[in-house]
């Protein structure tokens, strides 16, 4: 699609103007220029892939609030009359070997889990950005010294780093983990702000502000971020699927998430033994988990042809 | 070119080495080897606790960088990497667990890397149509889904097959059937057979990730003018594809390799525990479970010389590939 064409059918009514003489060309001319942010959210609610996974998280994120309240079990209550059972209307996604509810657990372990991606997604964002900035900006030493530890950082994958690091989270919240999580999930997108960075602070608009004596965290802050803001948004929206990925990895092998807390990822450990033989106290936490995750790629996916027409689907 | 090579070889090796280290001092802190023998009963006395801790060089007394340069002049000097909390040798555990890991890993890559090569071309060629959504969403699910699930998952799927069929056509837990004897090839076969899952698992990984990279790379390169150029001076569409597309598209896929190493290892790591092998990833969550501050630098170590040797690998690749570098 041209860009004449979006900004045609962005500004409303377009005024064309059919000039005079036969062969003359028509000059079209848009009611108002468009912001980059609205042609952005444009690009962005023209694709079908932004809505379905808009809505499916949106309706994920209700089922996860309103669900436990609209159901007569919890997740810590037992059934001693229904067991080990499949699905049934009274248990809709059955029990476990000590009689309690699935359904509730399920619900309890999505909602934390999707707390801990919000939360872990958008600080590991934060930290890659400035880290990012403040070496691309400054350059030298400083540019040098954090190039390295990034590099070094990526040395061992996170997560051994993280399995290595849990006994200093063990007996802490989960919130511990969840900074945790977020501190080794920063590397590779604050080399891509480093870059970013570099390219920037030689454009006129950083440089005038440098000479009129802006301190460094205000041009990082006004110049420097804002124009890379589309990038962080992808990340941080990626990051919130890399960060549950890593906290049910963790919880999973017995590294993250422990009782009496419950995410997808210790419900998916206590599953596993029985997924052979009870299907179900494997495949519906694991689908909850994947759906949820797939919405949540979805609308990242979208993000970036939106923000950058030169990938994916836009491309022509 | 062999001393571009050398140079980031060293740039590497320094960096893991450094990294090792780290790892080492990161686990004295965060682990208590002692805790463990207060938890006996009868309890130890204290003296035995310390003598034991000291026997392995990791009583928290000493400082921990002492430790440290007791544990690398043990290495370089010896060779040896200390003793497990179970008394065996790090080294002999190193050495009889890697094959397993690295068969999986080294087979699941290659693999994992030729199907998303392919595929990442084939979408790219083929962008938009049928094909290439199918491609394109299988590789989104796949992301989304955890590692250990996609495991589960093949093996839910290999028991309704075994069961569907009446006989065990697939085996998965373990490396090999226990107390299976016979011949060369009927071992080779069983253990084939145990790696076909986890294979399948970490080739989904690696093909979904290099796949999505390849075909951005690829329309990139399909859109410039020497393809055209190539074209117009009488080659076939297939050959001006591979020589001069695919070939150009792979540079910046050598060091999308590097970059993916590590979460095929993570991913190897969980696989490998999930079908039960007693690989390197066994190895190193036990460590952490035990507090055993030797196997966890043992492993960490074997880590980082795998990160290095890719590292180096894909560089060479990158060489190879690549004629400006050469120069």
């Amino acid at each position: 699609m041209s860009l004449l064409e979006e900004t045609n059918a962005a500004g409303g009514t377009p005024v064309v103007t059919p000039a005079p003489g036969p062969a003359g060309p028509d000059v079209i001319r848009s009611a108002k220029p468009l912001s980059r942010g609205r042609l952005i959210w444009r690009r962005l609610t023209q694709t079908s892939r932004f809505w379905v996974g808009a809505i499916a998280i949106a309706v994920i994120l209700l089922w996860a609030v309103l669900g436990p309240l609209l159901y007569p079990y919890n997740a810590t209550g037992r059934d001693p009359l229904n067991m080990g059972l499949g699905p049934t209307q009274l248990h809709w996604f059955g029990t476990n070997n000590i009689g309690q509810d699935l359904y509730a657990q399920t619900l309890v372990g999505l909602q934390k889990s999707i707390v801990i991606g919000l939360i872990a997604g958008p600080l590991g964002t934060l930290i890659a950005a400035v880290v990012g900035s403040v070496a691309g900006y400054m350059g030298g030493v400083v540019d040098r010294v954090l190039v390295w530890c990034i590099n070094l950082l990526l040395v061992l994958p996170s997560f051994i780093l993280l399995v290595i690091l849990s006994p200093l989270f063990k007996g802490l919240s989960w919130v511990f983990l969840t900074i945790f999580i977020a501190g080794f999930s920063w590397m590779i997108m604050a080399q891509v702000v480093r870059s970013q960075t570099k390219s920037l602070r030689d454009r006129d608009f950083v440089k005038a502000a440098r000479y009129m004596g802006v301190p460094m965290p205000t041009i990082l802050g006004r110049h420097i971020i804002p124009n890379i803001a589309s990038l962080l948004i992808i990340d941080a929206t990626l990051g919130v699927v890399a960060s549950i990925l890593a906290e049910t990895g963790l919880s999973y092998f017995g590294f993250g998430i422990r009782a009496p807390d419950v995410s997808l990822g210790t419900l998916l450990a206590e599953g596993t033994s029985a997924a052979v033989t009870r299907p179900w106290l494997f495949v519906f936490p694991a689908g909850v988990l994947i759906l949820t995750l797939f919405a949540v790629s979805l609308i990242g996916d979208a993000l970036r042809d939106a923000v950058d027409p030169t990938s994916g689907v836009n491309r022509d | 070119m062999a001393f571009y090579i050398f140079r980031r070889f060293v740039n590497y090796f320094i960096l893991s080495a450094i990294a090792t280290c780290l790892a080492y001092v990161v686990a004295s802190l965060a682990l208590d080897p002692a805790s463990k023998y207060y938890g006996r009963n009868p309890q130890p006395s204290k003296q035995t606790i310390t003598n034991i801790l000291n026997g392995l060089g990791v009583n928290p007394d000493v400082p921990v960088l002492e430790r440290l340069w007791n544990w690398i002049v043990n290495l370089v000097v010896h060779g040896s990497l200390g003793n497990t909390v179970g008394g065996t040798s790090v080294v002999d555990q190193i050495v009889s667990r890697s094959g397993v890991s690295l068969r999986l890993l080294l087979i699941g890559s290659v693999i994992g890397a030729i199907v998303g090569v392919t595929l990442g071309v084939w979408g790219a060629v083929r962008q938009y149509k049928f094909s290439d959504q199918v491609v394109t969403y299988g590789s989104y699910l796949v992301f989304a889904t955890p590692t250990f699930v996609i495991g589960v998952l093949l093996m839910i799927g290999a028991t309704a097959l075994n069961g569907a069929a009446g006989m065990q056509l697939i085996n998965f837990t373990g490396e090999y059937s226990a107390g299976l004897s016979g011949s060369w090839w009927d071992l080779t076969a069983d253990r084939a057979v145990h790696l076909l899952l986890p294979t399948v698992a970490l080739v989904l990984i690696g093909a979904a990730g290099y796949s999505r990279y390849q075909r951005s790379v690829m329309l990139d390169v399909l859109s410039a003018d020497y393809i055209r150029t190539a074209r117009a001076k009488g080659r076939s569409r297939n050959a001006a594809l591979v020589r001069h597309g695919v070939r150009v598209a792979l540079i910046p896929m050598s060091t999308f390799f590097a970059y993916s190493f590590g979460t095929l290892v993570s991913g190897s790591i969980m696989l490998e525990i999930v079908f039960s092998f007693h690989g390197m990833g066994e190895f190193t969550l036990n460590a952490i479970t035990q507090s055993d501050i030797n196997a966890v630098a043992g492993s960490t170590l074997f880590l980082a010389v795998l990160v290095l040797f890719s590292s180096t690998l894909s560089e060479v690749l990158y060489a190879a590939l690549d004629p400006r570098v050469r120069n």
